[in-house]
């Protein structure tokens, strides 16, 4: 801070530094274009950009608003809760890192399942929630997970999951680990079955989750220019010691490289999951 | 320092260096110094004793990753007849980071298959120090696949500080080929026991380590992220390690609390590198009890278990 900021009162100080960012509330910047768009807007435009079609990061419910029809809907699982069985404690205690993280987002944990329709079909959604926690996967999302397919087994009806995520979550430890294993062997079970399991990535997705749930679709698909891999980028260079490939591990790179089937946008989602699985259920055209 | 010795051992190494060099002198001379070598035997045994009563969970991954800790290759040779090895994936190559065949267990024909993390310095480059890449996963699976259809229960030896981090291993899908894995194993018509025998690290671990038995030897550790990737998220530095590991609790006696691993397999005093023919022998009658175990359980009901197993994993 240089003499001339130090001799300026405090509040003329906040005032010349707000003035750089966007105000809160109305407008909102594209991390991806800098461009200044005005929110309603963005939100009929499904928070996708409409200068640079950035596909914008929206959480769990907005999500499964999008995705289902209005009616018939049921929330699954939630009765399944956090629980903090290591009592893991680093810098701060994960119990309140959890509260924090609930009253931030209002959910109690990472992932929100629901049952509805979509085009008048019955599907099992399940949606990730990036803002708790960096939607890592620990108990109640890998339970909720394994809950609402085991319903979609029950009934054979199609499962859908947008995921985005850092991973595991390390404060689970091993538990965490363990609910790759868990919602992997239910997904098969689905497979088994001939129950169809559709998986969209979403920015980002990494670690646990892509080693699992994630890529076991029986079609697997990405927004546009998400990121998607298992280590990331840092991890990498830091064994490597490259620089990696300009758009190394975005969706267009998993298409390239025979990972997913499709890449979607997100204005297309209903309409294309919705032609796949009437095919894949033997419906008529919807 | 004494390198064949960690931080925490150093007392240890000193009694030790102390034993040998009163060797020396005794050959030398006429001095009657058995007595005192014995006593310094003693001294030393209850030290490690004590020390090894009351490791912290770093100590304890310290062991885990001990550069003489036997590895799979050390076991092959002294559990199994008959080894055959088999390689390669059929798509891409051969990832010398696993280690796959068929072999027998009391003349009872298994496969195994598990992490290698190399010895000299050209071995661990060979090994890829035991960071498998996705045709390593792929070729685990084929002969998982092909162990199913011949009835052959599984054994795998987990090792890894983790699948392989790097451009490559992206580009062929080491996600896709760990995920698969998973599924598989959850419902593959044959016993599967997994046992982690030094360092069993996240998903790169996990990929190998789904089935109806899930032993730990005693100093070996289990993780979801290492505990210096941990501390670099959390604390921002390396230096935290320690207090990572003890607080994700990467010990087995945490995990059997937790129920996610069923045995632990004592190891020799001082760690099973101290001993590896004592600590094979050891793993050889756990494995052949529990394949008896399980093999003589309808492979229905078998699965119905290790499926309500994965399912009830962390469940309160």
């Amino acid at each position: 801070m240089s003499w001339l900021e130090k001799i300026v009162p405090s509040m003329a100080r906040s005032e010349v530094k707000r003035s750089s960012k966007v105000p809160e509330g109305l407008w909102k910047k594209c991390p991806k274009c800098q461009a200044v768009l005005y929110r309603p807007e963005l939100e009929r435009n499904l928070d996708v950009c409409p200068k640079c079609d950035h596909h914008m990061r929206i959480g769990a419910r907005t999500r499964l608003n999008l995705f289902l029809d209005e009616g018939n809907r049921q929330e699954l699982a939630t009765d399944v809760e956090p629980i903090d069985r290591l009592k893991f404690r680093d810098v701060k205690k994960y119990k309140d890192r959890l509260s924090t993280a609930q009253k931030s987002t209002g959910e109690k944990d990472a992932l929100v399942a629901m049952k509805g329709e979509l085009k008048g079909m019955p599907v099992v959604a399940v949606a990730f929630e990036f803002a708790f926690h960096g939607g890592s996967m620990g108990y109640v999302v890998g339970e909720r997970f394994a809950r609402a397919a085991k319903l979609a087994l029950e009934e054979d009806i199609p499962m859908v999951c947008f995921s985005a995520t850092g991973g595991a979550r390390m404060q689970e430890a091993l538990i965490s680990l363990m609910q790759m294993a868990k919602t992997s062997a239910v997904i098969e079970r689905l497979k088994m079955q001939g129950t169809p399991y559709i998986s969209i990535m979403t920015d980002p997705v990494y670690g646990g989750v892509s080693a699992s749930l994630a890529l076991l679709g029986d079609i697997n698909a990405a927004e546009p220019n998400a990121r998607a891999g298992f280590a990331g980028p840092n991890i990498i260079e830091q064994t490597i010691r490259q620089k990696l490939p300009k758009g190394f591990q975005r969706s267009e790179f998993l298409l390239d490289k025979g990972a997913i089937d499709l890449i979607i946008h997100r204005r297309d989602m209903r309409d294309t999951i919705a032609r796949l699985l009437a095919k894949l259920t033997r419906r008529e055209a919807v | 320092m004494n390198l064949n010795y960690l931080e925490f051992e150093q007392p240890i190494a000193e009694l030790e260096g102390k034993i040998e060099e009163l060797q020396l002198v005794g050959s030398d001379n006429d001095l009657n110094i058995t007595e005192e070598i014995a006593k310094l035997r003693e001294k030393s045994t209850k030290l490690t004793e004590s020390i090894y009563a009351q490791l912290t969970a770093w100590q304890v991954v310290q062991v885990a990753r001990h550069p003489h800790r036997p590895y799979t290759s050390d076991y092959i040779k002294r559990l199994f007849t008959d080894w055959d090895e088999l390689h390669g994936d059929r798509h891409f190559g051969d990832d010398h980071a696993i280690i796959g065949g068929i072999a027998r267990l009391d003349d009872k024909p298994v496969m195994v298959i598990g992490e290698e993390k190399g010895r000299s310095v050209n071995d661990k480059v060979y090994r890829n120090f035991g960071m498998p890449r996705p045709e390593g996963y792929r070729k685990a699976m084929r002969l998982m696949e092909m162990a199913e259809r011949f009835k052959l229960p599984v054994l795998t030896l987990i090792d890894t500080p983790g699948a392989y981090p790097g451009i490559d291993s992206e580009e062929r899908g080491i996600s896709e080929s760990i995920a698969q894995n998973l599924a598989v194993m959850s419902r593959l018509r044959t016993p599967i026991i997994c046992t982690v025998i030094g360092e069993g690290s996240s998903g790169g671990a996990l990929a190998i380590g789904v089935g109806d038995q899930l032993n730990m030897l005693q100093y070996s550790t289990y993780f979801v992220i290492s505990p210096e990737g941990c501390a670099n998220i959390i604390w921002k530095t390396v230096a935290k390690a320690p207090q990572a590991a003890e607080a994700m609790g990467v010990t087995s006696t945490v995990l059997e609390e937790l129920g996610i691993v069923d045995e632990t397999i004592p190891e020799p005093l001082g760690g099973a590198h101290r001993d590896i023919d004592a600590m094979a022998g050891k793993l050889k009658e756990r494995l052949s009890s529990q394949l008896d175990r399980l093999s003589d359980e309808p492979i229905d009901s078998l699965l119905e278990r290790r499926y309500e197993r994965l399912m009830s994993y962390g469940n309160p």
